[in-house]
């Protein structure tokens, strides 16, 4: 029987094992350093704040593998011969594939600091920084100060987390506003006052310029590069991004960049081996998407993709019109299609702006000035249908045409109070614009 | 190393501490309680209203202050924050205390009511004496032990009501739907029977009729002693009685098929509406596991079972054997309940038989058929009617469903196995209502495309044990039997894909996988496997 062997056992390598027991009778292994068990990466931050148990935050109950025949292995893969098609673990044994899947993730991305090796210095990705931050932050006796570098959804995930137990927290947020490398400046303005009425200090256009430590190795504190000044606290949160986790691969002639090269179909260069979520960097990138696509969603897309290609249906990885979602403090974030940043805008794209009185409700509609075409929406503060924007926007209908019918996208539960009028002849007047 | 696993979110350090005002919250709500405890243990307060009014005034102010410092000066929004940690929500050693504490109040409440101060002949002592006052200001007449409960039920529900809006005023569902189970206890559960009371007299003569307490729930409704009363009582009566039996077969169809049984289950009842305002703390206890769906289904289900062959039992002990005297007899009766059951039986088997999941099928087959031949017994070998009689049957359902299961078990065990133990395993009327639902309404709770990211916070906070994420991580809708539509599973979606909705039938249950997001061609050959 065809052995299909796949590292990592997050929402990409769980996908695809599911989607190819589906297909198939092929036996299936999924390898994991981590866990013995799937959870929700999304989902480690509930758990130190007390919302759920670890057992909470796995998806399937533990007899779904079982009765599935997924065979799960605990270990960590050293290195992959693929002239053997082997793969050997650090504990010295081996076991040999037919097909391979590296659904291997992320790991934090840093900047190469001073003092990153500090005691109390941390990132928020895997289970193991969920445990090193019960440890080096179980309570504001033990954690009174925490300095937070990066103003991105890990950044605002942990200040979250870190309030709960009534930790001071500081951000250091490169730019003007918070996330604006995927946010227009007024979104990422709101963001930040909102953070900020949570406790937490946000000390914009700063960067982390060296961490200081005690003589027991353990942080004392931060050095900003802009205005040298330091910072006491007893724990760094680093937050500034995720890279692909693909240090072992080296050597084993898979050809990398940032991440896993592969092509449309989900294939490196050699033959039988697959990349796919986090790991994963498209050769070409596909539309506005970045190379890589470190999102729960295009993981999981990924893994639907790439079983159907390995029991034996050759497909191509074409995802859909982009979508993603956030939770910032009480702010919940949903976007379809592309409303891009500053930074990113073409010529062509126009944006609408509207925010409730209270701040904590707004949206932004993106379109083309030109053709009137409608083009992505980013709306915080109510919830939108899905399905509706997907198919406005593969139906290319125009601005016009959305806020007339934008009642139709409303996914707010029952009784909720509607802005879809006042929107439409804010819009209509243009008594707001960027 | 090993404090490590140790930290985890078991015994986590988060602030625990409450903050000045709800500490002295706590004093005087403490002290409420404290001057009934001290006249069940018969300290004789002399001016009894005034003490009552202290007490209960104290109770109220306690709870409604003590709710307002602790969410008042916070953000509005989800407020889930340590909810594992803390000793009550968490099965700690206060969530043990509060168990033993509960379940001792019900046993005692239905067992040794005399301990509470209930007197035979003359005049209450303790606890019941202290209510006298407010008992003869509504009805006219002293007070039981039903009255002090019933006392102190509405308050939880009106001062937790206050605690629940509270905590979910960012959420206008929830607090509409606060407001009307406090509305439906106030008034048609505590107020409007102690009112009807009034009317009583020599010769006019009402039972206690909550009118929002529907058979089966209510399992007492058509018992001897009631339908007499309620005919002797003339057109009014007639009215209330017809209005029962209404109840259960006309009008609690209609709304279900149009709103789901939350119109009841989360909005009316009176049971519904305790869990959702004091068992709110509670809601994640409730076992989420397959084994736990697949034990409530056949509970429940046979709880359903059981008092429709009681109710049989009972009606068809006290009704007559001449038709010339009265169309339905004994045998008219019986037959009816026969056919009805088979028809019903029929009707589901007919049309919704694919819907049915195979232990389903084998319970409705096996019980259908088991009752049948119980009545066939009866008028071919002149058996006793379920081989029991129908008092021994009417008195062990008193007991173990009535009292044990719904008040011991269902309520005092709130801090230990969640708010809706007795709503998902032991309430016939949710059973009814789930049949319905599950079968003929319109309601669903739909999914947002592709949004979900399976982090598992509607299944935990969902008090009724539905894994909601193993349907929202599919993006299939949620359609179960047992869902109350207390709305709570789409409040603390942190990415909001879910939402109650009532919609056209077609489409309401989708087996596919359709996660939006992916190449459409794909996603439709994937469905089509």
């Amino acid at each position: 029987m065809e052995h299909i062997v796949i590292i990592g056992n997050g929402i990409a390598g769980v996908t695809a094992a599911r989607h190819i027991r589906k297909l198939s009778d092929k036996k299936i292994t999924l390898i994991s350093a981590e866990t013995d068990y799937f959870f929700s990466r999304t989902a480690l931050m509930y758990v130190y704040m007390g919302h759920m148990r670890w057992e909470d935050i796995k998806p399937y109950e533990d007899y779904f593998w079982e009765k599935n025949r997924l065979e799960l292995r605990r270990g960590y893969v050293k290195s992959i011969v693929p002239k053997e098609t082997t793969l050997l673990f650090d504990d010295g044994s081996h076991m040999t594939y037919d097909q391979l899947i590296i659904a291997s993730g992320s790991t934090t991305n840093t900047f190469g600091w001073e003092g990153l090796e500090l005691e109390g210095v941390q990132g928020l990705v895997t289970k193991e920084d969920l445990e090193a931050l019960e440890k080096n932050a179980p309570n504001k006796k033990v954690c009174p100060h925490a300095v937070i570098v990066g103003g991105g959804l890990i950044g605002v995930e942990l200040a979250e987390m870190l309030r709960t137990r009534d930790i001071e927290v500081t951000m250091l947020v490169r730019e003007k506003a918070f996330w604006t490398s995927v946010l227009p400046h007024v979104e990422g303005a709101l963001l930040s006052q909102h953070i900020q009425s949570h406790g937490v200090k946000i000390i914009h256009e700063t960067n982390l310029d060296r961490i200081l430590g005690d003589s027991n190795g353990r942080v004392r504190g931060v050095v900003v590069k802009e205005s040298q000044e330091e910072i006491t606290c007893n724990l760094v949160g680093i937050t500034t991004g995720v890279k692909p986790n693909i240090s072992f691969l080296e050597g084993s002639g898979i050809e990398t960049d940032k991440g896993i090269l592969v092509n449309r179909k989900l294939e490196t260069n050699v033959p039988n081996i697959y990349a796919i979520g986090d790991c994963a960097q498209q050769r070409d990138p596909i539309g506005n998407r970045a190379a890589v696509e470190a999102v729960w969603y295009t993981g999981r897309m990924m893994g639907e993709v790439v079983a159907q290609t390995i029991c034996g249906k050759e497909t191509a990885y074409n995802p859909g019109h982009w979508f993603n979602s956030a939770k910032f403090f009480d702010i919940e974030f949903q976007t379809y299609g592309w409303v891009q940043p500053s930074s990113k805008r073409k010529d062509y794209e126009t944006q609408f702006h509207w925010k409730h009185q209270d701040h904590t409700k707004f949206i932004t509609l993106a379109y083309d000035k030109n053709e009137g075409t409608f083009l992505g929406i980013n709306t915080f503060g109510i919830r939108m249908k899905h399905e509706v924007f997907d198919r406005w926007l593969t139906e290319d209908r125009s601005i016009d045409y959305v806020m007339d019918h934008l009642k139709e996208a409303n996914f707010d539960p029952e009784f909720y109070a509607h802005y879809e009028h006042e929107i439409r002849s804010a819009f209509k007047n243009k008594t707001v614009t960027a | 190393m090993n404090t490590i696993q140790r930290n985890m979110s078991l015994t986590g350090e988060p602030p625990k501490t409450i903050n000045t005002q709800q500490k002295i919250a706590t004093v005087i709500g403490m002290t409420g309680l404290f001057i009934l405890l001290l006249a069940t243990f018969n300290v004789d307060f002399p001016a009894k209203t005034l003490w009552l009014s202290i007490a209960l005034g104290a109770i109220n102010t306690g709870i409604i202050w003590f709710s307002i410092a602790a969410y008042r000066s916070k953000h509005a929004g989800i407020k889930n924050d340590g909810v594992y940690f803390k000793s009550i929500s968490g099965r700690g050693y206060l969530a043990w205390v509060l168990g033993l504490a509960l379940t001792g109040f019900y046993i005692v409440l239905y067992f040794y009511p005399q301990y509470l101060g209930l007197t035979r002949e003359g005049d209450n002592t303790g606890l019941i004496a202290l209510f006298d006052p407010l008992s003869y200001l509504l009805s006219g007449n002293p007070a039981s032990q039903w009255f002090v409960y019933g006392t102190l039920y509405t308050i939880a529900i009106l001062a937790f009501g206050v605690k629940f809006m509270l905590k979910y005023r960012h959420n206008r569902y929830e607090r509409l739907r606060t407001l009307s189970v406090m509305f439906f206890q106030a008034s048609f559960a505590f107020l409007i029977p102690e009112f009807m009371a009034r009317l009583n007299s020599d010769s006019f003569s009402l039972p206690y009729y909550d009118l929002k307490n529907i058979w089966p729930l209510n399992y007492y409704n058509f018992e001897q002693y009631r339908v007499d009363s309620f005919i002797s009582a003339g057109d009014i009566g007639l009215a209330l009685l017809l209005f029962g039996i209404a109840s259960i077969f006309i009008i609690t169809p209609i709304l279900t098929y149009k709103y789901g049984k939350r119109w009841y289950c989360s909005w009316v009842c009176g049971c519904g509406g305790l869990a959702e305002t004091a068992g709110d703390p509670f809601r994640h206890l409730s076992d989420k596991r397959m084994i736990a769906w697949k034990i409530e289904r056949w509970v429940v289900h046979s709880v359903l079972v059981f008092v429709i062959v009681m109710t049989t039992a009972v009606v068809h002990s006290y009704l007559g054997e001449d038709a010339s005297k009265y169309w339905l007899t004994k045998d008219v009766f019986l037959l009816s309940v026969g056919v009805f059951l088979t028809l019903l039986f029929l009707g589901i088997w007919f049309f919704k038989r694919k819907e049915l999941e195979k232990d389903a099928r084998y319970g409705a087959i096996g019980y259908l058929t088991i009752i049948l031949i119980l009545i066939g017994m009866h008028f071919t070998a002149g058996k006793t009617l379920f081989l029991f009689d129908a008092e021994t049957l009417r008195s062990s359902y008193g007991f173990l469903i009535g009292a044990i299961f719904s008040g011991v078990i269902g309520t005092g065990f709130y801090p230990i196995f969640g708010n809706r133990v007795w709503c998902r395993f032991g309430c016939p009327m949710a059973a009814v209502l789930g049949l319905q639902q599950r079968l003929f309404s319109r309601f669903r709770i739909t999914t947002n495309g592709g949004q979900c990211i399976s982090c598992g916070n509607c299944s935990t906070y969902c008090e009724m044990g539905i894994d909601v994420k193993a349907y929202a991580q599919k993006g299939e809708n949620i359609v179960r039997a047992s869902c109350v539509g207390c709305g709570i599973c789409s409040a603390v979606c942190p990415r909001g894909v879910l939402k109650l909705e009532n919609g056209p039938l077609e489409g309401r249950i989708q087996g596919n996988e359709i996660l939006l997001g992916n190449d459409v061609d794909l996603m439709k050959y994937v469905n089509k496997n």
